[in-house]
């Protein structure tokens, strides 16, 4: 019994230790055909457009609402104290260093994400990759390296934009509903909101998300079995891996950026 | 006879415990046609990927045009499958472009010919095999006949030397296996290519081929021109040619006996 109990753990121990070898080595293959990326422009902006373009509704409506909740959620508590003047800093500061990057993040693996590994696993089943590869077209560099750049660079601008209509959101609760003065949201919004300290680390951490997000995605589809059930597999591995890399990875950043 | 086109050599290759090849070799010549044929389940299609550079074997070694497929660098292993086509049983057409795309992909990437240029050779590859007005279709709309001509027209856009065939006959209707048994054969006459034909359709492999190998139990068995097979006085190859159920390949999946399974009373499932 001790002896299956331990057995099944190291064999759990080795195949966890074996995924994140591969997982890296696909790391740097894909590092490898980045350069090339930006030459072929046009098949990055055609990942731009599915990574990114496609999803912006989500990104924006969530980003909205969010900001339209907390300040509902921030005024009930502040008024309290009569710090209601403070909605913008809180929401500024909420969204920019927290919410705008994680939420956003969340919801780019969910959508982006899962379709990433579930494209790349098709084409996986399909045998479209061994038939690139015997056409002597690198997969990495056609299929992989354009998706990752595509991934890094919209997951920032998705973010930006989530926390951006987050304070317009914001701005519509706490100033036509709520009623604060919309000078006195603005201007503390702007003195108690640092560029640096604030802005650059939540840029920081979107950029972070970005590149692991997209890593645990693509390399879920490439990596995956090729069967529906091992499709269906990996897809839902990417959105449980990407959601548990970000909350622990934020959790280190914020304690990295905002700790000493 | 001139110096073999391909090369195998003592080749091994296990997954995991189960042994699949146990000291492969076969010859394959210039502008040959050679069909590789087995039963299910013998590695055909891992033969073709250890041809293709794909997979590595354990023991052993491929050469094709005198360069050790497994030895090369990644660059060099791209080199030579430009020379090489393989169609893939399913096709394998990039089902985000169209019929022309997918024709013109390997040219696109390879060459830096002019579009127009691009444009002449694809619908000589599409006339080839019959499917020139068929251009605009996307992969989802072909059947599957249709989908492995287009592939056809594909593998050989670049003018390989060789061409590889994973089941080209498989699951095709009466009249799209005329057509692709007579493609495959046009193809390597006009081209002078050498093809490969992995397959376990005796009749259209046969009328194609100009030599055959015939895998079983990791090895090849038996080989020579389709005339000799038929004529061999081995059970297990008449077995194979003539399709019989039953013989030394047995019908049974090798395992525990009947009775012992009806008397052991429980089933370890997934819906216990």
């Amino acid at each position: 019994m001790i002896e299956s109990v331990l057995r099944g753990l190291g064999r759990w121990g080795l195949d966890l230790l074996w995924r994140l070898g591969r997982g890296h080595l696909f790391l740097w293959e894909i590092l490898k055909g980045v350069p090339e990326t930006f030459i072929r422009f046009p098949l990055l902006i055609k990942q731009l457009y599915s990574v990114g373009v496609l999803s912006l509704m989500i990104i924006a409506v969530s980003g909205l609402f969010v900001g339209m909740v907390l300040a509902l959620q921030g005024y009930y508590t502040l008024v309290d104290f009569g710090a209601e003047d403070s909605l913008g800093v809180l929401v500024a500061l909420s969204l920019v260093r927290e919410l705008g990057p994680v939420v956003a993040g969340l919801l780019f693996a969910g959508r982006a994400g899962s379709a990433l590994t579930a494209e790349i696993g098709l084409m996986k089943s399909t045998e479209q990759l061994s038939g690139m590869e015997m056409m002597a077209v690198d997969p990495m560099r056609r299929v992989i390296a354009p998706r990752f750049v595509a991934g890094v660079i919209s997951l920032p601008l998705l973010a930006a934009i989530f926390s951006a209509l987050g304070i317009i959101g914001a701005y519509l609760v706490g100033h036509v509903q709520l009623g604060i003065d919309a000078g006195i949201f603005w201007s503390q919004m702007q003195v108690k909101t640092d560029w640096s300290a604030d802005v650059v680390n939540g840029i920081i951490k979107s950029v972070v998300f970005g590149v692991v997000v997209t890593w645990i995605a693509v390399f879920e589809g490439y990596d995956c079995v090729p069967t529906s059930e091992g499709v269906g597999r990996a897809t839902t591995r990417t959105v449980v891996h990407s959601a548990f890399a970000i909350l622990g990875l934020d959790f280190v950043l914020t304690a990295l950026m905002f700790g000493g | 006879m001139n110096e073999p086109l391909i090369k195998i050599r003592d080749l091994h290759f296990a997954r995991g415990d189960r042994a699949i090849f146990k000291g492969v070799n076969i010859d394959i010549h210039r502008g040959e046609v050679v069909a590789i044929m087995g039963p299910s389940g013998t590695g055909k299609t891992t033969l073709m990927r250890l041809i293709g550079g794909q997979l590595k074997p354990d023991r052993g070694t491929v050469e094709i045009d005198g360069q050790n497929v497994h030895a090369l660098s990644h660059d060099d292993l791209y080199a030579l499958r430009k020379r090489m086509g393989m169609l893939f049983q399913s096709g394998a057409l990039l089902t985000d472009l169209s019929v022309f795309d997918n024709v013109a992909f390997p040219l696109r990437e390879h060459t830096d010919l002019p579009e127009r240029m691009i444009r002449d050779l694809v619908l000589m590859k599409l006339q080839a095999v019959g499917l020139r007005n068929a251009r605009r279709m996307m992969p989802a709309e072909l059947s599957g006949g249709m989908a492995r001509r287009v592939a056809l027209a594909r593998a050989i856009a670049l003018d390989p030397m060789m061409i590889i065939y994973d089941e080209p006959f498989a699951g095709q209707d009466p009249i799209s296996m005329g057509t692709v048994v007579d493609l495959v054969h046009d193809v390597s006459d006009a081209m002078g290519l050498t093809s490969i034909v992995v397959s376990h359709d005796i009749k259209e492999a046969a009328e194609i081929s100009d030599t055959i190998f015939l895998l079983s139990g990791g090895k090849v068995i038996e080989s020579g021109s389709p005339i000799k097979l038929k004529r061999s006085t081995s059970p297990w190859v008449q077995q194979f040619m003539q399709g019989l159920p039953d013989g030394p390949v047995p019908f049974h999946y090798p395992g525990t006996p009947f009775a012992e399974d009806l008397l052991s009373g429980s089933e370890a499932s997934d819906y216990d």
